[in-house]
């Protein structure tokens, strides 16, 4: 049974390369980042938004996981050279490779989320993850008397300070003494994916007093919510919702809505009329970025936090709370 | 540092050396047996998808844990037939497991489960859950060797104990029982065990087979107990360590246990030692994350003096025509 399977992997794969070298399709391509597919964070987020529109068009669309940092620069190539027009990549780390393919490609639409490339058929979209976990941070504190939250981040990167620093800052608004332990899974790729490593971080973080901790790890923050749900303590899950993994523990996920934005990428970057290539900001506007709320939460979460945190949000939404951007001085003052 | 924070630490250490002290013991019997075992890593990752994967579907982690073993037997078999009888090169024989393992367990995992090669996330009865070792809670009061009962020595998982026990087992097998006695000179000298009529290859494949179990052991560790669930390379090297440090204790068990139990402490003190301030200085993150490999180099070049592995590693046996 299992090996009828196996051939007609096999068999379609053949079938689907065959198709793949033989027309040129203008179909939108997704490439997924190293967390994979199914991290149930970033790029799982993504592959809802491509399915979501799948669904609403009826179109098709190509996806690809990389398996290492080596393939960014074939598999972009693969499927500019097929006439994947747009392409949508996942994550800060493409910065250097699609620079000069976009130049060599001048035909293609580029769409990359989380990082910013300056070409006229790039369009960069980033999100202001600051201010989501600054929302976060402020929900952590109201829950928790404890004093102590923790962060654990993947990747020791800026883009993960930024959502660091952002946090800490939620935590202080509400309680200003707080103290907050920050700690990175890894310095390499390969700590978006160490749920082993992100579980002892936590333990560490228990034992130093934290009750609640937010993790945005990737696939490495499954070990947190896991360490975080046996412990019976709190978690912060991010990117996509995360609410349901651990109904009861997880506090609520600072949800970035790559969905959205890679279902409006599919609709809209493909044709030149409608492709707007530069920087886009997503923010709190239009709730891009913002705190999870559903049925697996509810319980959690008291209306009196919620009246709180929404007064926050109208606040940075109004300009009266400014929350520091750690990537526009590469600080976090406190 | 208060007496919480050590007995956190260590309690980690515990934790963190157990994965390897399985892999140590187990690459032990294989190498005092003069076959060369690269393939641990490989092992140990096969059995931590066999064992999550049957956890999650029959939601038994006793299940799941023999599923484990089952799968580093049946690999290590695999590895011993090509090491042993095909007598092929031994350290490419456990490359090819690694690769092997680690190619093979993501991609049937995604035609199962399509989670990405993940396995699904186990429930409460799919993993192990830590013991309370009696009276853990009547002791904690008492000074200073309450809470290291009832806190660093009890509320560890099953395996944890299983692997501390195996040191004085697989020492007593060792140098007190015949096989023990019998391993060790095919590991030396197979030519002599052959002349006194003892099948050399049926002694090496029990101790590849022996090999198997303990990886078995160690694999589902990372799956059904520290963890939940199977990831792409979860076992991320440790097979590697597990096997500097069988070098590192000259391939002795007591030294293996301590040598896992300071690898164990580096990683549990790199993980606590992050944000760390020195002189009002942050001490970057990547330079406490090098403290392990750091330390591992200058203890190896430093104390450990020459290391010297069974005479007959290595090589295949052949009779003579």
């Amino acid at each position: 049974m299992k090996f009828s399977t196996f051939t007609k992997a096999i068999t379609g794969g053949i079938a689907l390369s065959a198709l793949l070298t033989g027309a040129a399709l203008a179909e939108p391509a997704l490439i997924y980042d190293l967390g994979g597919k199914f991290d149930k964070s970033f790029n799982e987020a993504a592959y809802n938004g491509a399915e979501a529109w799948k669904k609403q068009t009826g179109g098709n669309y190509q996806d690809l996981e990389l398996q290492n940092d080596a393939q960014r620069e074939q598999a972009l190539r693969r499927f500019a050279s097929q006439g994947a027009n747009p392409i949508v990549m996942m994550s800060f780390m493409w910065e250097s490779v699609l620079a000069p393919l976009a130049a060599e490609f001048p035909d293609t639409n580029f769409v990359v989320i989380d990082a910013v490339v300056d070409a006229p058929n790039v369009q960069s979209i980033r999100f202001d993850e600051h201010t989501g976990s600054f929302l976060v941070g402020a929900l952590a504190a109201m829950k928790s008397d404890s004093g102590t939250y923790g962060f654990i981040g993947g990747m020791d990167v800026p883009l993960i300070h930024r959502f660091y620093c952002g946090y800490a800052q939620g935590v202080k608004a509400v309680k200003a003494d707080a103290k907050l332990i920050e700690n990175y899974t890894g310095t390499t790729p390969a700590a978006w994916n160490d749920p082993v490593t992100a579980g002892e971080l936590a333990k560490a973080a228990i034992d130093s007093g934290a009750e609640v901790i937010f993790a945005a790890a990737g696939g490495s923050g499954l070990g947190v919510l896991q360490t975080m749900a046996d412990a019976g303590k709190y978690s912060i899950g991010v990117d996509s919702n995360q609410n349901y993994l651990h109904p009861g523990s997880v506090l609520t996920s600072m949800e970035k809505r790559v969905d959205n934005a890679v279902i409006e990428a599919f609709t809209n970057a493909g044709d030149d009329a409608t492709f707007k290539p530069g920087k886009i900001n997503l923010g709190l506007q239009g709730d891009f970025v913002g705190y999870a709320l559903d049925e697996y939460n509810k319980d959690l979460l008291t209306a009196d936090m919620i009246s709180q945190v929404e007064a926050l949000k109208a606040k940075i939404l109004s300009g009266e709370i400014q929350v520091h951007d750690y990537e526009t001085d590469s600080s976090c003052p406190l | 540092m208060d007496m919480g924070a050590i007995l956190s630490i260590l309690d980690a250490t515990l934790r963190l050396s157990t994965p390897l002290l399985l892999a140590c013991l187990a690459g032990l019997y294989s190498e005092r047996a003069g076959v060369f075992d690269i393939g641990l890593e490989g092992k140990m990752l096969a059995a931590a998808f066999g064992a999550a994967a049957v956890a999650a579907v029959t939601g038994s982690a006793w299940l799941g844990l023999l599923a484990g073993i089952g799968v580093s037997v049946a690999t290590a078999a695999l590895q011993g037939a090509a090491a042993i009888s095909l007598k092929g090169n031994q350290l490419i024989a456990g490359v090819a497991i690694n690769m092997l393992a680690a190619g093979l367990c993501t991609f049937l995992g995604q035609q199962w489960f399509r989670q990405g090669g993940r396995t699904p996330a186990l429930g409460p009865n799919g993993r192990f859950g830590t013991i309370d070792l009696p009276f853990a809670n009547e002791v904690a009061g008492v000074p200073i060797l309450g809470p290291i009962y009832s806190e660093l020595i009890s509320g560890h998982y099953i395996l944890v104990y299983v692997a501390f026990l195996m040191v004085p087992i697989t020492a007593y097998v060792l140098y007190r029982t015949r096989f023990g006695l019998r391993l060790r000179a095919v590991g030396e000298n197979p030519k002599a065990v052959d002349t006194a009529g003892i099948s050399v290859v049926a002694l090496r494949y029990q101790a590849v087979i022996v090999t198997g179990v303990l990886c078995g052991l160690a694999g589902a560790y990372f799956s059904i107990a520290q963890g939940s669930g199977f990831g792409n390379n979860m076992t991320a090297g440790k097979g590697f360590i597990a096997l500097a440090a069988l070098i590192f204790a000259k391939w002795k068990p007591v030294p293996a246990m301590f040598t896992c139990l300071l690898f164990g402490f580096l990683d549990a003190l790199q993980i606590r030692l992050q944000g760390a301030r020195l002189f009002d200085v942050e001490i970057p993150v990547q330079a406490i994350q090098a403290l392990p490999y750091v330390l591992t180099v200058i203890l190896l070049a430093g104390f450990i003096g020459k290391a010297v592995g069974p005479k007959a590693g290595g090589v295949a046996y052949t009779k003579e025509r």
